[in-house]
């Protein structure tokens, strides 16, 4: 059972990550570190046309550089068996990132599609060679202008875990007729992860076993997907990925990098290493999509909302694609009477997108937190209150119950350490020199998720403890956390958990994703452990050795360790397992509202001549359930700010409409904060358990990006006085 | 990247004679932006001669009161020269307002005036470029735009040059010097580079075997009061949208002497002759600035989505000229 936290316990104590020495004293070996006798690097080559069929690679030029063992193309390269069709039924086939089958077809999908691969002895020799690789194309015409589609998009559909319209009362009538109206469209670019570590395999066959280093989130789906590409059994294929230099979503599913680098090794025989460049992970790696987006808000002279619209269109593309929950943020956040969200995509010869932090919810929170501004100034309202007064009691689309919201108060919490009271109401009222002051607040809110792990947990006669689970450690914190929880629930010492993780070798995880990881985990650990507290009373009694350490009470049971699990790796108990865990993720969401919530509340810095923006105060108050661990928690929120930052001033994929050719696919081109452009951020969690959830954990990794853009556009408009309904807010719109 | 082989000078002689001598060599200083162009197959010298270790490190005095700095001083050194900070605050301040603090660390004050424009199709090789493969046509015209020129270019190419420092150095008058087999050569940075025409691949009046070894700034009174002003797209680590090379003395409200060079919005550092004519002489007020202004963008044309910058460079040059009338009128 969940224990209450104290002094005596480990959880909520800001615990130092457990993996740092090895990352800042540079042993950790991140994908691409793997040495092995006969290594090869691979590089690739990527399509310049968007749609075509490859009449002829000319590989002449490519294999005389010296070094070069192999050119592989559609022409030379293994067979390879094609990616299923993705079905929530066997959730590993969502994890192929398309459903291209690489260099096993002459078709070109999109602008980027590796084409070919070069194998050599050197990395360099590899480079050089992909760049003197000459093909020719058929040119076919292709559909790559997102604006000029968005008239041609259809609706999307919703799935269990991701719904897709939803409609309460009938607002478009309430608009109509109400007093008080915003109804205004809003854009977001395309947006690339940019993790700092590229993505990067190095695959090793030895005979048909596979061992794969991978930058991936996602073990487990990983070696499915794998075993069924190449068609030997899962039990030969092993992926490990013990440390991944960030994912947000980018390193969830196969992308070609990984298969490519797979059937490289097969081709050759040797090892191969294969790291993205940067120019690859922006062609080769699926997006955030772009988005067009409509909300209109009616309300009442005293600022209840009657009506609240939100619509979205996103891309999608004919080779795969994810559906993004642009409008879910509107189904729960404001108490109208009448709501209406329709979610819309068009498909395009593209890359397929995928998730990104807080895919749906980061751009969707952006347009509905921005209007709501809108509305507030409208009204005359202070934009806390306004939301304060549309603070709903249930679910507002569908009245459920909240299995806990405290979102009064994080604002709270927020505005106070803030000094919110200190703003005038009036836009372009405050000015320090040349530049004029704003500030913004918006509300952040992310689902919240659980689904099942198979863990095993050993405690031995020593007195140390060994957790075993294959989840992924991207930085989060997750290894640490876990120990943690483990500790306390066994009553031993932080020091004597070892967490083993990040190889498909051990007991099945979840991917790193949909912020569930940490609650799903920690669900399975606090039951392991309490499998074994009730082992270790068992053999104390039988000893009678009540009330003694576990290593008392083993020596005297003679008994070098006790193990417990929960889940089976078998094929039979994974099926079972996937089964159960899709009937509680289904029941839970038919049951209650779940999810972290909080207030963003931001000061912006605008040079009056020049529109220059800078952040200069950031504070955000969250509910995100129960904090575990507050460096790592806060530090994953402290993240998603940076990331949100990034958003709303700088990041934007440039896609030439002409030819569907990314033009800034580097991070000089492609802006990202540096940290100039971040200030110092407060953050405050409430810290208050979630009834429903392991330990009372909400999840950390999405909510903080949440509603951020919208905080700094909002800043900006009270700084200003222009309201900016595109992303990113750079200086040219705010001269012009 | 393709294979090269690389050699380092001792001296300028040979250095210039390697150069020379060698049909498909290039001189090379920190590298920061010709191994970036190797490395992204734009460029792709055989032998690279590295100048960076010549003894041309130093920053003279000269009898006149102005500076003589050598090629290879590192972008991060001129930053700091004390010389620099007083007499020339706009030098330094360009300087620390490019890249990063490891680019400087690295790179030259040669390299720099030399360093290659960020057209985004310029570094594309699957996208046509007059620049890059004369004749192919220009991607940017219909593209994507925003960082190009408003002043200057041409319908052949409309890319921008880079650089921070040239905007500075142009402003104060600086004349670059030039050793090849055949001589010395004393250069105006105003004449170095070219405008595109007809032959946008021809980006200075430089042969090929001419090595930068000096550039030497002249004594400019109005120099202790000047700024330089970057607005870009971040706090930092961001190419400039336009940037403002600025330095005035004042009798009073009477602008006695005015110098003004602008960067970001034309394919060479743009002095901006026009407006200073404008501001000698004249009181330094806002009509004053506004006409200046006015003066100098008379001919600017957008491209595309780069309209902006004609009312973002008025802008700047308003705001930086004020700036400086209330610096400089202080005692
Ligand atoms: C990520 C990034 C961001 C940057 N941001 C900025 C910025 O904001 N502002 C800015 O101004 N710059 C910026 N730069 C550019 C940087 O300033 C230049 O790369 C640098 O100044 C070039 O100097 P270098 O010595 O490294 O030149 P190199 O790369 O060595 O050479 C550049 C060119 O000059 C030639 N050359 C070098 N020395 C001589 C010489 N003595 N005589 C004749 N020819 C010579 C070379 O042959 C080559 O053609 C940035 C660069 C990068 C990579
Ligand atoms: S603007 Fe100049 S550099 Fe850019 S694509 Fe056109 S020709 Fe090339």
């Amino acid at each position: 059972m969940t224990r209450t936290v104290d002094g005596e316990h480990l959880v909520g104590q800001p615990i130092d990550r457990i993996d740092g020495p090895a990352k800042t004293t540079g042993g950790a070996r991140f994908s691409a570190e793997h040495a092995y006798p006969g290594l090869t690097h691979a590089a690739l080559v990527p399509a310049t046309v968007s749609r075509g069929r490859i009449t002829a690679i000319d590989t002449a030029a490519a294999a005389a550089v010296p070094g070069v063992i192999t050119v592989l193309t559609h022409g030379n390269a293994p067979k390879l068996n094609p990616p299923k069709r993705p079905t929530p039924a066997n959730l590993s086939t969502l994890v192929s990132g398309t459903q291209v089958n690489y260099l096993n077809t002459d078709e070109v999908h999109w602008d980027g599609q590796p084409v070919a691969v070069v194998v050599a002895e050197t990395s360099h020799a590899a480079r050089e060679a992909a760049a003197l690789v000459h093909v020719s194309y058929e040119r076919l015409p292709a559909v790559v202008d997102f604006a000029a589609e968005e008239p041609n998009a259809v609706a999307q559909k919703g799935n269990p875990v991701m719904p897709g319209s939803a409609k309460k009362g009938d607002a478009d009538a309430a608009l109509a007729v109400a007093p008080v109206t915003v109804d205004a469209r809003y854009t977001t670019p395309q947006h690339h992860h940019n993790a700092l570590e590229p993505h990067a395999t190095t695959a090793v066959w030895q005979g048909d076993e596979l061992t794969v280093h991978d930058s991936t989130q996602s073990i487990t789906w990983l070696r499915k997907h794998l075993a069924l590409r190449f068609g030997v059994p899962e039990a030969k294929v092993r992926v490990l990925a013990p440390f991944v230099g960030g994912g947000f979503g980018g390193k969830g599913f196969a992308w070609p990098g990984t298969i490519i680098a797979v059937l490289a090794a097969r081709a050759t025989g040797r090892p191969v290493r294969l790291l993205l460049t940067r120019e690859d992970v922006h062609r080769a790696v699926g997006a955030r999509t772009p988005s067009a987006q409509r909300v209109a808000l009616g309300a009442d002279t005293g600022g209840r909302l009657t009506a609240l619209v939100h619509t979205s269109v996103t891309r999608t593309s004919r080779v795969g694609g994810q559906p993004e929950q642009v409008t879910a943020p509107a189904q729960h956040l404001y108490d109208a009477t009448n709501i209406r969200t329709a979610q819309s995509q068009t498909t395009l010869d593209w890359m397929p997108n995928t998730s990104m932090r807080a895919p749906g919810d980061a751009i969707g929170s952006f347009a509905l937190e921005s209007a709501i501004d809108e509305l507030a100034g409208e009204l005359g309202i202070d934009p806390v209150e306004l939301r304060m007064r549309n603070e709903p009691e249930r679910n507002p689309i569908d009245g459920k119950r909240f299995s806990h919201r405290m979102l009064r108060e994080a604002y709270a919490l927020g505005a106070r350490r803030f000094g919110w009271e200190n703003r005038s109401p009036e836009p372009r009222s405050t000015r320090d020199g040349r530049w004029l002051v704003g500030m913004g607040v918006a509300t952040a809110y992310h689902p919240a998720m659980q689904f099942t792990a198979n863990v095993t947990v050993r405690l031995a006669a020593d007195g140390t403890v060994t957790v075993r689970c294959g989840f992924q450690e991207m930085g989060m914190g997750n290894a640490t956390v876990q120990a943690q929880i483990a500790a306390d629930a066994l009553g031993v010492p932080f020091e004597a958990v070892r967490v083993e993780y990040g190889d498909s070798a051990l007991p099945a995880s979840v991917m790193a994703g949909g912020s569930m990881q940490t609650s799903t985990v920690a669900g399975s650990v606090l039951a392991a452990c309490g499998k074994l507290t009730r082992r270790l009373s068992t053999l104390a009694r039988r000893t009678g050795m009540q009330g003694r350490t576990p290593t008392e009470i083993l020596t005297a049971a003679r008994v070098p360790f006790i193990d417990a699990a929960v889940g089976s790796d078998t094929r039979l108990g994974a099926l079972a397992g996937q089964a159960r865990m899709l009937a509680k993720v289904v029941r839970d969401q038919r049951t209650w509202a779940k999810a972290a919530c909080g207030a963003h509340f931001c000061e912006v810095r605008v040079d009056a001549d020049t529109g220059e923006v800078r952040v200069s105060r950031w504070t955000a108050a969250f509910d995100v359930g129960r904090v575990i661990n507050r460096k790592t928690a806060f530090s994953q929120l402290r993240g998603g700010i940076v990331m949100g930052i990034g958003m709303a001033l700088f990041e934007e994929a440039l896609v030439d409409r002409r030819t569907g050719r990314i033009m800034n696919p580097s991070l000089s081109g492609y802006h990202v904060p540096v940290h100039a452009d971040v200030p110092p951020i407060d953050i405050a969690c409430l810290d208050e358990p979630d009834p429903t959830m392991p330990l009372g954990i909400l999840g950390v990794g999405e909510v903080g990006i949440t509603g951020v853009a919208a905080a700094i556009a909002n800043a900006i408009h009270h700084a200003t006085g222009s309201r900016i309904r595109d992303l990113p807010i750079t200086p040219d719109k705010l001269v012009t | 990247m393709r294979a090269f082989s690389y050699v380092s000078a001792p001296d300028v002689a040979t250095a210039v004679r390697a150069v020379s001598e060698t049909p498909n060599a290039k001189f090379l200083g920190g590298g920061t932006n010709l191994v970036d162009l190797m490395r992204e197959n734009i460029e792709h010298p055989d032998v690279l001669v590295d100048v960076s270790r010549l003894p041309l490190n130093g920053v003279e005095e000269l009898p006149d009161g102005g500076l003589r700095i050598g090629a290879t001083v590192r972008n991060s050194a001129l930053a700091a020269h004390p010389l620099v900070r007083t007499r020339y605050p706009v030098v330094s301040q360009a300087v620390l307002n490019g890249a990063s603090a490891q680019l400087r660390n690295m790179a030259t004050v040669g390299g720099n005036l030399l360093q290659r424009t960020r057209c985004l199709y310029f570094y594309d090789t699957a996208s046509p470029c007059n620049k890059r493969e004369p004749g192919s046509g220009c991607a940017a015209l219909g593209g994507f735009t925003r960082d190009a020129g408003i002043l200057g270019v041409s319908e052949r190419c409309v890319a921008t040059h880079p650089s921070d420092l040239c905007v500075a150095l142009v402003a104060l008058g600086a004349v670059v010097e030039v050793e090849s087999t055949r001589g010395t050569r004393r250069i105006p940075l105003t004449d170095l580079h070219r405008l595109p025409a007809d032959t946008p691949q021809r980006e200075t009046v430089l042969e090929r075997d001419e090595l930068i070894t000096a550039v030497e700034l002249p004594p400019v009174p109005a120099a202790a009061n000047s700024r330089y002003r970057k607005v870009r797209d971040r706090a930092s680590y961001a190419f400039a949208l336009v940037s403002v090379a600025a330095a005035l003395r004042l009798d009073g409200d009477t602008i006695t002497e005015a110098r003004l060079a602008l960067g970001g919005i034309a394919p060479k550092p743009w002095r901006a002759n026009e407006a200073e004519h404008v501001l000698t002489g004249a009181r330094a007020t806002e009509e004053t600035f506004d006409r200046a202004a006015a003066a100098e963008l008379d001919r600017a044309q957008a491209v595309g989505d780069n309209a902006f910058k004609i009312e973002l460079t008025r802008r700047t040059i308003v705001a930086t000229l004020r700036e400086l009338t209330h610096e400089g009128s202080r005692p």
